[in-house]
């Protein structure tokens, strides 16, 4: 028993680094949802940002910049989504997935010439005392720079949505846009800002994960996280605070069912990589189960095309 | 969803190709799928190197084209189907789960001929060759088990087929023979490229207790997880020190060059027949990465004439007598493991935790 309480430590340290890159990309997507848009792009939006973080860096030495143009690649990628959508009207499903597998291809173009290259390390954090405490010790005080980063985005989205005024409009627009546009405010640019944030924000989860998780590019490196990002919004009624409890879930049971694994429990390996996604699943379907509560919480104009002069 | 792109994109290319060399229709084409992308530096990289060391050295008599990323399944035959009927003539179709599609083209097929990787199902116009990999596990074992400070060993596997159990098992055969209170530790990731996977797999074992990590998967990310928490690892089918230049002590490095040359001649003289080859270190379908320097003299010395013994025959990586986990005894002292039992290898021996998935 002693043996699983030493592992502790080290799966709550793992799952912390392996929830943020959902956690960025949902939060993003979150705040983007909340302002009535449905951006399916966000697989595609953080493999470009993974990819043009890393080629920056390779060719700069600077994980900081990298990280910078990973965010702003998400975020021309979120633009592109802008246009069609917003501008020119297209349907936003069909846009997204569209988006998704350009980015799929336009990363694994770019990433041609920088597989196989090396660069420097994100450095973690160290302080002396803290770090070793048992069990909490690593995951708390011993992460690098944007896990606590992706923990500060929860509540700094949750004030920003529900405690400023900008927020309260965002929210507005993304409940009855028709509504909003008498009043005034513009709708087209508010949820076209809201995008680009969430490009963004996907843009550093993909560049979270070549130059920090795994510092390499690879293509596909995201594995669909995109995707389980998506279903975390939902998974958590659209409230970041959930998001936070979404992404440790999926990455908790991700990194303990390799850990059960090595432990030697005989649990087929193949029923226990599928036990992040039945995770995720079960939880869904829990909360579907009230259909009021769904309808309650998700934004009420998502998706929905907005004509200015109707 | 970007593999499936990637065949389709690379199908297209294919096709376009077989229409734009119809002027060249003295040269034999060859044709070459790959389970991964070339970049992974890994086994499909190894491939590619035999599909060139053929375009050097037979260039003015075949055209080779490649495609890369097939993910195994229905697929795949698509892919290979698309090969044969523009005008390939000879096939190599490198992963485990290409067996059955490469069976059901080669069937409609019968004037083409396939060469599949690593499978067990033959037919008149397909052969299958392999390497005998675990050979190397049989040296890395033995470094490892020396090298190992914790006793504990985390082996990272793709899937739970023969090749890779019969690898472990090498592996730990030859490490309880040098330290025999070492452990093996398995952790699957159910895929034989996913950097974040591995990259998961390692820390998860490391966090176990393990201080030498080998693995049987593609992409060089455990490496670079050894490197950073200062321990030690093998790299799998190619050269990985550039990813782990503290890490990496050697690598098993695939070598299908002399073989790729030899198969395209006989296709191109018409002595071409199907059969199996299983070739180890002394056919040269194996060698060892340049051992990392830091290794202990007597350490590489001994992994040495391991690894002659074995390429002159003295040293059976599964010779007798060998014990599974229940402590039975499976092959006797005095005798080896035949071809046909590595084939069929469905069971761990003394040393690995844990039981092989089914």
């Amino acid at each position: 028993m002693s043996a699983d309480l030493a592992l502790l430590g080290p799966i709550l340290a793992a799952m912390l680094a392996a929830a943020t890159p959902l956690l960025f990309a949902a939060l993003g997507e979150l705040v983007v949802e909340k302002s009535g848009v449905l951006n399916l792009g966000v697989e595609g939006m953080m493999l470009v940002g993974a990819v043009c973080g890393f080629a920056v860096t390779a060719q700069t030495g600077s994980s900081t910049l990298g990280f910078a143009m990973g965010a702003a690649a998400g975020a021309g990628m979120a633009a592109l989504f802008g246009v069609l959508t917003l501008l020119l009207l297209a349907n936003q499903v069909a846009t997204g997935l569209a988006l998704t597998l350009f980015g799929v291809g336009l990363s694994a173009l770019i990433g041609q010439g920088f597989v196989g290259i090396p660069i420097p390390d994100v450095p973690e954090l160290n302080i002396p005392g803290l770090t070793d405490l048992p069990v909490i010790g690593k995951a708390l005080f011993g992460q690098d720079a944007l896990v606590y980063l992706g923990l500060a985005m929860v509540p700094a989205v949750h004030w920003f949505l529900y405690g400023s005024r900008r927020g309260l409009i965002l929210r507005a627009v993304g409940e009855n846009h028709a509504a909003a546009h008498a009043l005034g405010y513009k709708v087209v640019r508010i949820r076209f800002l809201a995008v680009l944030f969430g490009g963004a924000m996907s843009g550093i989860a993909g560049a979270y994960l070549s130059l920090d998780y795994t510092p390499m590019w690879a293509e596909g490196i995201t594995a669909g996280r995109g995707w389980i990002a998506l279903a975390l919004v939902v998974f958590a009624t659209w409230k970041p605070g959930r998001v936070l409890l979404g992404a440790w879930l999926f990455g908790g049971v991700t990194i303990a069912q390799l850990h059960v694994q090595g432990l030697g429990i005989d649990i087929p390996s193949q029923l226990l990589s599928m036990l992040p996604y039945l995770a995720t699943v079960v939880v869904l379907v829990l909360i579907s189960r009230d259909v009021t509560r769904i309808r309650l919480n998700a934004p009420a104009s998502l998706g929905k095309i907005f004509h200015p002069d109707a | 969803m970007g593999k499936t792109l990637m065949g389709l994109a690379a199908g297209a290319a294919v096709l376009a190709l077989g229409v734009g060399a119809a002027d060249a229709q003295d040269k034999m084409k060859v044709g070459f799928v790959y389970v991964g992308p070339v970049s992974d530096h890994g086994y499909s990289y190894q491939h590619d190197q035999g599909r060139l060391a053929v375009e050097k050295e037979l260039g003015d008599k075949v055209t080779t084209t490649f495609v890369e990323n097939v993910p195994e399944g229905a697929d795949a035959e698509r892919v290979i189907e698309q090969l044969a009927s523009s005008g390939h003539k000879l096939i190599f179709t490198t992963s485990f789960g290409f067996m059955n599609p490469t069976l059901k083209v080669a069937q409609r097929h019968p004037d083409v001929k396939f060469e599949h990787a690593t499978g067990y199902k033959r037919a008149a116009n397909v052969a299958t060759y392999s390497a005998r990999f675990y050979e190397g596990r049989t040296v890395i074992g033995q470094i490892a088990g020396k090298m190992t400070k914790s006793n504990i060993i985390g082996y990272i596997g793709s899937f739970p087929i023969p090749e890779v159990v019969s690898g472990i098992n090498a592996f730990t055969l030859a490490m309880r023979e040098v330290n025999p209170k070492a452990e093996v530790r398995v952790v699957w990731v159910n895929s034989w490229y996913d950097p974040g996977k591995e990259a998961e797999a390692a820390k998860a074992l490391i966090d176990q207790g393990a201080d030498v990590i080998s693995l049987h998967t593609d992409s060089p990310a455990a490496i670079q997880v050894a490197q950073e928490r200062g321990l030690y690892v093998f790299g799998q089918s190619s050269d990985m020190t550039r990813f782990g230049p503290k890490a990496h002590l050697t690598a098993i490095v695939d070598d299908w060059r002399s073989y790729y040359v030899d198969r395209v001649k006989a296709a191109l003289d018409g002595t071409w027949k199907s059969q199996d080859t299983w070739g180890g270190f002394k056919d040269h379908m194996l060698f060892l990465a340049p051992y990392n320097p830091a290794l202990p003299a007597d350490i590489v010395a001994a992994a040495e004439k391991t690894r002659t013994d074995i390429m002159e025959g003295k040293r059976h990586s599964f010779q007798g007598p060998v014990k599974d986990q229940s402590g039975k005894v499976v092959i006797p002292e005095g005798k080896s493991a035949t071809d046909e039992q590595i084939l069929k290898m469905d069971w761990y021996v003394e040393g690995v935790q844990g039981k092989v998935p089914k």
